[in-house]
């Protein structure tokens, strides 16, 4: 029965900071026993860290935390588990090479001894039926054997499944991503019920109509903040849209017609799960950015551009967005890690030139304004923004008339960002095409055009005069549902 | 077409034991018989214990380079100490395992590579038996000897044995709660130590477990040879890893298979020793074979789409 | 002075040619100040051997972790082989000899790379059978061969100029030209990269597989190499002849600095480690030790510098 008087989980205040970019800039929220609630927003809300926070995985700068009326201290992954909160991400957590029913196991310290394969597999079996009825699962069946869509119906049920503790609220982070309608309208029937006998439940999704239907609140958040918090019944779409910073008013999504550019093509490629026949197109001296919200498809259609996929008529290069996985040569200096997308020409007499290399490094430290006092210090030694205009020198030094950016201001702070914006700017007008995911709107202005992007496929182009976060927004979250 | 190949794939240890035994059994009919397959796998039982050794770290997406060396070690440990006083040598065997078990918590902790620690603790045994052993001698325990050429009714012991093993391999990665938790931690550890478990402890077991096959192997096999050789384990490095991946096992991912590792080991034991005797393949390129054996092994699995890009 | 001692100090191979003359240290105080100058002649040649199947490791091992070549021995042992048949004890036949070794060296290479192209086994496991190939031919190949190498080539590897081998004078510029290769080409360039991160080097426009292949097949033909400068040096070929370079190769490598999870080769450092593992074997001969003593200290002491080393940082 959900509780009168204090709510499950009180967040006070809650910041978080990652470098220079601040997730969370204070967020306060409630949640009680017996409510689901929702959270909605575009890039860069908040909402991912903010679940990461109360699920422990993250530690929070400043705020409080409270969990059934106790103030967390030393909060962590473990003590949140035992105080019964389930999350379920969307970078799944299941072992492929077990079994459903050994992957329960694995959730559930408590199951063992005797027939602990078989009371696993009952457990998750009878969460399933009751969560996805006709489910088709069985608890034997190897995780890596099933589908993508079955993977994350196990991984919701386990969240839900109780042996030792309770299960007293459960965060789902884009649980219907791999849903098709069906078994999502089951998910949320069921969120329901389970709220209903006392659960507190978080979901967190871009699909509109799922939070609507779903949830008893719901929180609308901004830029590391909640700028709106009521109970679903007093939200509609356009009031969500809106509250998110679109426009509130239905726009039409029609091809626009504006003095098309006549310079010649440099790319042409198609999402793979396009649909009708959009494509992308780029010309040469274009800045065109590639929109929507973080995740759907736009890197996919960057890797293929890079890998030659499509019509792709110049060298290309890529500036990365996540360095320390795809960009940063930990080990090199500033001058090596400019120069290795040009070492070709770099040389003087069949070996690399100390020379040409300096130069070309020193070249672009003015060029760029990196921070550093000699271009021989390990990369290491520069700041997260220094270290991406490192990246960018990278791609804009060499012979590549495409250059492809990943989303690569994130988390870079404001000064270095307007240094780079004008540099694209000045490139752009020598002729180079610049084919730019970018999860932040502001970036958006930089662009002639853009496209957004919605489940892997272009959803909508947006024309010069329309690169305001409204009609983004607006274009990121149309759709039926 | 693709169950057509997932049903081979899932079936190729039985079916390449199957092949390699009617290989045998056309070139020299007389071996089908209780004394022929006594003699002709008399040392599977070293082999296949060694192969689940190596099976036990691959599945944490380790690898032993130096479990040949090991078993070397523990047959001249076994030759030497266990014979002359049992107390003594049973505790040595003990402490190598718990050095084993210490090797597993060292990588983890340090994070370090298998490949060069194991490559160096080969040489540290190879030393060790050396030490103990500088040529080849000593004297198996007589219990060793006596367990080894028993004589069962009907079974070969070699097969009975290797039914044991497998069935105490099996139940024990493969059916009980702890082994599920083994298993996870190869194929996402990540995923492991999140719902709360210890990867240092899952590490020092794997590796524990490592040791103490690696000891019965060196138990078993001077039990048939009846004498102990610092150099007599060296093959048993490449035949264990080529048993494991015959068996179904992979390098990473913790995908592995106790049965299908046994009967990896039986086949390469067969073909090993006596499908090339037979074949009158010179004793030059006996050892060359062994290699071929792994590289066949391995394109099959690739062509039956297993492959994984490295 | 200070200023240099710490630069020293900070040189990842610094230690192991410390270590090296700590050895010799010990070994000479052993002897009671005899024999020292002959000791360090007899390293410096052996250390050859070491050096420049160390460097054919090291290349590979800088291409990121799972990267080793565990087929040296086999190919060290078949090569000297092939060169002692193909020079058949004429001097005028010696080029002829050493190219066949190194083609050898290279077949072997490009066999091991075709192995982890083709069948998409890691490379431990593709080097590994390889060895085992390889060794059966190297024992049909090299049956009753009993075939001592030419004189004039024997001789040329013994010489020394004042106390030094020549061998060792023509491997530090052998190293001298690594090292270049490692910092001023492409090749050099694109091996350190992939080290470093693979998927950064792919973003970055380098030839991930094209590299990874041809450095083992140089690998191998660095093998090749070595087994033929054996055979003259011991005045014989034999298939055991390369059984100690496998710890040894990477031995040097490790020892002298490089990091096993790649993307940072130390040069200098496989002399530091070659000079430092055969003075202990030296000083562990002087003191009149045991061969196993040998073995089980060589293991002991990977196992501490890999310790100590660490790993690579391990990621969530």
């Amino acid at each position: 029965m959900p509780e009168a008087g204090a709510p499950l989980v009180a967040l006070d205040g809650v910041e978080k900071s990652f470098g220079a970019v601040r997730a969370l800039g204070g967020v306060s929220a409630r949640i009680s026993a017996g409510e689901c609630v929702g959270i909605v927003g575009h890039n860069g809300a908040g909402k991912s860290t903010l679940m990461h926070v109360l699920s422990g995985g993250v530690r929070a700068d400043a705020g409080g935390l409270t969990i059934s009326g106790e103030t967390q201290d030393a909060y962590s992954a473990a003590r949140a588990k035992a105080l019964g909160i389930r999350c379920v991400f969307q970078e799944l957590s299941l072992c492929p090479n077990l079994t459903v029913a050994e992957n329960a196991r694995v959730f559930h310290p408590a199951i063992h001894g005797f027939h602990w394969r078989r009371r696993a597999g009952d457990l998750i079996g009878r969460k399933l039926d009751e969560i996805f009825p006709g489910h088709g699962i069985a608890a034997n069946a190897r995780v890596q054997d099933l589908s993508i869509g079955r993977r994350q119906m196990v991984e919701i049920a386990r969240a839900f499944t109780v042996t030792d503790a309770p299960a007293r609220l459960i965060i789902l982070d884009e649980p219907t991503s791999s849903l098709d309608e069906d078994t999502s309208a089951q998910l949320l029937a069921y969120v329901r019920s389970s709220v209903a006998q006392g659960a507190a439940c978080v979901l967190i999704t871009h699909i509109l109509g799922e939070v609507l239907r779903a949830c008893d609140r719901i929180l609308v958040m901004r830029d590391g903040r909640v700028t709106v918090e009521d109970s679903a019944a007093n939200f509609t779409r356009d009031r969500l849209v809106g509250a998110m910073g679109g426009v509130e008013a239905r726009a039409s999504a029609e091809a626009l017609t504006h003095a098309a550019s006549e310079a010649p093509i440099r790319v042409r490629i198609r999402p793979q799960k396009q649909k009708d026949a959009r494509e992308l197109v780029a010309r040469e001296g274009e800045i065109v950015g590639l929109a929507g919200l973080a995740g759907h498809g736009q890197t996919d259609l960057l890797l293929a551009t890079f890998d030659g996929r499509g019509i792709v008529g110049a060298p290309v290069a890529l500036v990365a967005g996540d360095r320390q996985s795809d960009g940063v040569f930990p080990h090199w200096s500033i001058s090596r890690n400019i120069g290795v997308r040009s070492l070709k020409k770099l040389k003087a007499g069949g070996l690399i030139s100390a020379r040409l290399e300096a130069a070309l490094a020193n070249s672009w430290r003015e060029r760029i304004k990196i921070r550093t006092p000699d271009i021989n210090q390990p990369i290491l030694s520069l700041s997260g923004g220094n270290q991406q205009k490192a990246l960018f020198a990278r791609a804009l030094g060499s012979d590549a008339k495409i250059v492809l950016m990943d989303d690569p201001m994130r988390g870079v702070d404001y000064a270095t960002k307007l240094e780079v914006y004008a540099l694209v700017r000045e490139e752009a007008r020598s002729g180079r095409t610049f084919l730019w995911y970018t999860t932040e709107t502001e970036e958006l202005k930089t662009c002639d055009r853009a496209y957004v992007f919605r489940d892997g496929a272009i959803v909508a182009e947006l024309g010069p005069d329309e690169l305001t976060e409204e009609r983004l927004i607006h274009a990121s979250f149309a759709g039926a549902h | 077409m693709t169950d057509l190949r997932a049903t081979l794939r899932a079936l190729l240890p039985a079916l390449s034991f199957a092949l390699v035994l009617a290989a045998i059994a056309a070139l020299n009919p007389r071996v089908i018989s209780y004394f022929g397959f006594t003699l002709m796998l008399n040392y599977a039982v070293p082999i296949a214990l060694a192969t689940l050794a190596q099976m036990f770290v691959m599945t944490a997406n380790d690898i032993d380079l130096s479990i040949g060396a090991f078993v070397g070690f523990v047959t001249c440990v076994a030759a030497t100490w266990l014979h002359d006083d049992p107390l003594f040598g049973a505790a040595a065997l003990a402490a190598c395992v718990a050095l084993y078990a210490g090797l597993g918590a060292l990588i983890y902790w340090r994070n370090l590579p298998s490949i060069v620690v194991t490559l160096g603790m080969g040489f540290v045994w190879q030393g060790l038996a050396v030490l103990l052993l500088p040529k080849p001698g000593g004297k198996a325990p007589d219990w060793l000897q006596a367990i080894m050429g028993f004589k069962p009714p009907y079974v070969p012991l070699p097969i009975l044995a290797a039914l044991l093993i497998a069935a105490v391999a099996y139940v024990g990665l493969m059916r009980t709660s702890y082994g599920a938790i083994l298993r996870g931690a190869g194929g996402n550890s990540v995923a492991i130590r999140r719902a709360g478990w210890s990867m240092l402890k899952v590490k020092a077991s794997l590796f524990a477990l490592t040791g103490c096959f690696g000891v019965l192997a060196g138990l078993a096999l001077v039990g048939v040879t009846r004498s102990a050789d610092a150099n007599i384990g060296n093959g048993y490095t490449l035949l264990s890893i080529a048993g494991v991946i015959l068996g179904g096992g992979e390098f990473v991912g913790g995908i592995v298979s106790p049965v299908g590792a046994v009967i990896g080991a039986l086949t390469l034991t067969l073909a090993s020793t006596q499908l090339l005797g037979f074949l009158r393949i010179p004793p030059d390129w006996q050892v060359g074979a062994n290699g071929a054996i792994l590289v066949l092994v391995l394109a099959a699995r690739v062509l039956l789409g297993r492959g994984k890009a490295q | 002075m200070n200023a240099l001692l710490l630069a020293l100090a900070r040189r990842p191979w610094s230690f192991s040619f410390l270590g090296a003359a700590l050895v010799w240290l010990g070994a000479v105080l052993f002897t009671g100040g005899m024999g020292g100058g002959g000791m360090l002649t007899a390293a410096m040649a052996l250390s050859v051997f070491a050096v420049i199947v160390g460097v054919g490791q090291m290349f590979v091992i800088t291409l990121g972790p799972g990267n080793v070549d565990l087929s040296l021995p086999a190919n060290i042992g078949l090569a000297s082989a092939v060169a002692m048949k193909v020079m058949n004890g004429d001097d005028s036949l010696v080029a002829l000899g050493l190219a066949a070794a190194v083609a050898a060296g290279l077949a072997v290479g490009a066999a091991n790379a075709l192995l982890i192209w083709a069948l998409r086994i890691p490379p431990i496991i593709a080097t590994l059978s390889a060895s085992f190939v390889i060794q059966s031919i190297d024992i049909a190949y090299g049956r009753g061969l009993q075939i001592k190498p030419p004189p004039g080539f024997a001789d040329f590897t013994n010489l020394q100029l004042l106390g030094v081998p020549l061998l060792a004078v023509l491997a530090v510029a052998f190293t001298g030209l690594a090292a270049v290769a490692l910092e001023r080409t492409v090749y050099g360039r694109s091996i350190s990269a992939i080290g470093q991160n693979i998927r950064a080097a792919r973003l970055a426009g380098i030839a991930v597989q094209p590299v990874r292949l041809f450095t083992y097949a140089l690998c191998g033909a660095f093998g090749g190499l070595d087994g033929a400068l054996l055979a003259g040096y011991f005045r014989g070929a034999n298939v055991d002849i390369g059984n100690e370079y496998l710890l040894l190769s990477i031995a040097v490598v490790v020892i002298g600095g490089t990091s096993v999870a790649g993307g940072r080769a130390n040069v200098p450092g496989i002399w530091g480690g070659a000079l430092f593992l055969v003075l202990l074997q030296t000083m562990l001969n002087t003191f009149g030790v045991e061969a196993g003593v040998r073995l089980l200290l060589t293991g002991l002491i990977i196992v501490a510098v890999i310790t100590a080393a660490g790993g690579e940082k391990p990621t969530g």
